[in-house]
């Protein structure tokens, strides 16, 4: 409570004493600007989110979106008034794409930069490299990375992911549609290497629950750069091919596999992460006309486009067709970069929740978001409404099937959130800090 | 050994250890990454620096340290002791093979045959996935990542750790290249016809100098998975085989202390670099440029050229 008094006169000849008192009171008053700036910038200074960029190497392309679509979700909170009265300031450190540089970037942030956060990592190698550094820095680490090593417990209590779902759930809500749509029998192309192998073991026993199954399994090298030799042991019955190649070879892959099979063909279902930020009117990709797709979010604005996407497409500076409003060539990472988006906003609430002020609460942050339990279709979320399991860390949400017709991609099927539920696999919240 | 070369390479050491009690948080952790890759730097030095052998696949060594070290730690939970000397005898035994396959070659054909091998170790992890996870990697636990009661991931143990593994593998070269057989790799390395027709068993030798590098190359690899807590393959993709080659000629070849300048220099270049441009890349490549033009022997060779001609 401020006191006030009502001033008295003074003296009219001022002793020394006065006088001193008087000049200390100007002092005094003089400095009080710096004080009240000071203590100002106290409760006013940035909210430090540390973006860990994917800038270059192999993730460049999916990094440039993320980017953008971070600078415009933070633009948007800062408009809006900021986490808890304070602006927030996006610290963007490039990893390179590559696990080693992640750890060092995580390191980063939360020694050098002092970030209260760390944020926005996709590849899920480098997810893996850098969660332990953040776990032993005690960093709060918001992934948006798809991959299924936070809700299979691998990785620790700092680490989250409140904005995407990941690929096992991802695979378990396609099951359905290719199983009851498209045809019981599948061949599966994928590539050899972790990303693939989740597809393969996933979407095997999601097929085996839902009648149908997986004939034969087709592992492509790495290194492959000619598929012909591959597409000979896809068997005679196969009803459906599912493909996930993703990388630089996969026009070659869709190129040949039209030259292998012509007119006739089995129905092929594919993840887009293959042609996340390709053109669909690249030349060679005719064939997959008529094929469908996983999409994390609609690239082409659908017929009932909800105001939230057209708020979210305006905001980062995207047209009807998923591309850049300033170039219709640069083509977004649609199905992949709203997580960046929806991750921010839950940052902000679980700040907002856990009366966030300062490195000292990030304890606080983590078990806010961990009671946190659904986010409505809105502004914030808006790929759909969002369920949270708090326990094991993973948001889980709807999924949308398109198929290609005439050069884009149509919405043919949404599927409900529970589609993409299983059995916790770990309880974050009995491990320690 | 001379006063003066164990004066200086033990200074470095103590500047070390003033270092850990002087350094904020993050120049503490580099320095500790710095160390762990600079025995990495070390172990390539043995075999290029003073052997004469330019090999293309190192990080094969490096990875067979990691992974040996990390999958026995992590799904047969034999504690990290045991898993680091599975590390170092991984990566000797790998050395071994690939040094009796690749020393049948010299030169230029030497090089693409450790690179192959080095591919050949790189697919094998991603083709194991079963185990390795692939290109994902396996996560260690803190829990598993206590080496004689010390707890690997506090940050003081860390550094004091790669403090102790530096000094070990900085001593044991010095000592080596001062030993007659480390004078007969030098031999090699100037003209191994003349150090053949000297009588020396010039193949055994650089067997040795094989086995040797790619051990000490093992041992980064197995301490900067149990350090760091991830063992993952991109540590086998060929660009960290080529680290070493310009740590070591950007340090200097052939030097007992340039390895760890050159990781020092690298390591610092391109963490300010980045903090600049996204093109720091760049700027690592014209300022490695300007390094082979103006100092080609690297920044400890260049020294040992202009003002101490003593330094091993």
């Amino acid at each position: 409570m401020t006191e006030t008094k009502t001033p008295s006169a003074g003296p009219a000849d001022p002793s020394r004493r006065s006088a001193i008192a008087t000049l200390a009171g100007a002092a005094a008053a003089t400095s009080l600007p710096l004080w009240a700036r000071y203590t100002h910038a106290q409760t006013a200074a940035p909210i430090r989110i540390g973006f860990q960029m994917h800038a270059t190497g192999i993730g460049s392309a999916y990094g440039r979106w993320y980017d953008r679509t971070t600078q415009a979700a933070a633009r948007l909170i800062n408009e809006a008034g900021g986490i808890n009265g304070r602006p927030v300031e996006i610290i963007t450190e490039d990893d390179g794409t590559d696990p080693k540089r992640g750890a060092e970037v995580v390191e980063k942030f939360a020694t050098q930069h002092n970030c209260d956060v760390g944020y926005g990592t996709l590849f899920s190698h480098v997810v893996m490299g850098s969660a332990p550094r953040a776990g032993e820095l005690q960093l709060p680490y918001f992934v948006v990375s798809e991959g299924h090593h936070v809700a299979s417990g691998k990785l620790n209590r700092w680490t989250v992911q409140p904005g995407i779902t990941d690929v096992k759930s991802q695979v378990m809500a396609m099951a359905p549609f290719v199983a009851e749509t498209l045809g019981k029998k599948v061949t599966m192309i994928f590539p050899d290497y972790a990303f693939g192998h989740d597809h393969r073991d996933f979407f095997t026993e999601a097929m085996a629950a839902n009648g149908g199954e997986v004939i034969a399994k087709l592992a492509i090298p790495p290194t492959e750069t000619s598929f012909t030799k591959y597409f000979p042991k896809i068997p005679r019955e196969t009803e459906v091919i599912y493909h996930v190649m993703v990388g630089p070879a996969v026009l070659t892959f869709v190129k040949e596999m039209g030259e292998f099979f012509g007119p006739s063909r089995p129905a092929i279902f594919g993840f887009i992460d293959s042609l996340e930020a390709v053109d669909l009117a690249s030349p060679g990709l005719e064939f997959l006309e008529g094929t469908y797709f996983w999409e994390g979010m609609a690239r082409y604005a659908q017929p009932d486009q909800t105001e939230f996407d057209r708020h979210y497409r305006a905001a980062i500076g995207i047209d009807q067709n998923g591309a850049s409003t300033r170039d219709p060539k640069d083509v977004s990472t649609y199905a992949h970069m709203f997580g960046c988006w929806e991750t921010l906003y839950v940052i902000k609430a679980g700040m907002e929740a856990a009366g966030y002020a300062g490195p000292a609460d990030r304890q606080k942050l983590i078990e806010a978001v961990e009671a946190m339990t659904e986010w409505p279709l809105s502004n914030e979320h808006p790929q759909g409404a969002k369920l949270f399991n708090g326990k094991t860390h993973q948001v889980f949400g709807p999924q949308y099937i398109s198929k290609l017709e005439g050069g884009r991609l149509n919405v043919v099927q949404t599927t409900p959130i529970e589609a993409g539920f299983y059995p916790d696999e770990v309880d974050y919240t009995t491990r320690s800090f | 050994m001379t006063a003066r070369v164990l004066a200086l390479h033990g200074g470095l050491i103590a500047v070390l250890l003033a270092l850990h009690f002087l350094l904020p948080a993050y120049h503490h952790g580099n320095l500790a990454r710095v160390m762990v890759l600079a025995c990495y730097a070390i172990g390539y030095n043995v075999l290029f620096g003073y052997t004469g052998l330019l090999s293309l696949g190192h990080a094969m060594f490096f990875a067979a340290g990691m992974y040996g070290m990390g999958l026995p730690l992590h799904f047969l939970g034999i504690g990290a002791e045991l898993a680091f000397l599975a590390g170092l005898l991984s990566a000797a035994a790998l050395a071994l093979v690939v040094g009796l396959l690749a020393l049948r070659t010299a030169g230029v054909a030497f090089m693409i045959v450790t690179l192959m091998f080095s591919e050949a170790v790189y697919l094998t992890i991603l083709l194991a996935g079963k185990w390795t996870r692939g290109d994902e990697g396996v996560v260690l636990e803190r829990a598993e990542r206590v080496f004689f009661g010390l707890d690997l991931s506090d940050p003081d143990i860390r550094y004091l750790a790669a403090l102790a593994l530096f000094a070990l593998c900085l001593f044991l070269t010095l000592w080596l290249v001062r030993q007659p057989a480390g004078r007969v790799l030098i031999a090699i390395r100037e003209n191994d016809e003349r150090a053949r027709l000297l009588g020396y068993d010039i193949f055994r030798h650089k067997l040795a100098a094989v086995v040797i590098s790619g051990t000490i190359s093992g041992a980064a690899g197995a301490a900067y998975g149990l350090l760091f807590g991830y063992v993952g393959a991109t540590f086998a993709e060929v660009q960290y085989s080529i680290f070493p080659l310009l740590w070591v000629l950007l340090g200097g070849a052939g030097t007992i202390i340039g390895p760890f300048f050159g990781v020092l220099f690298m390591f610092y270049l391109i963490d300010l670099s980045s903090g600049i441009t996204s093109a720091y890349m760049l700027i690592a490549g014209i300022a490695l440029v300007l390094l082979t033009l103006f100092a080609p022997q690297g920044l400890a060779g260049e020294l040992r050229r202009r003002r101490m001609r003593w330094l091993p």
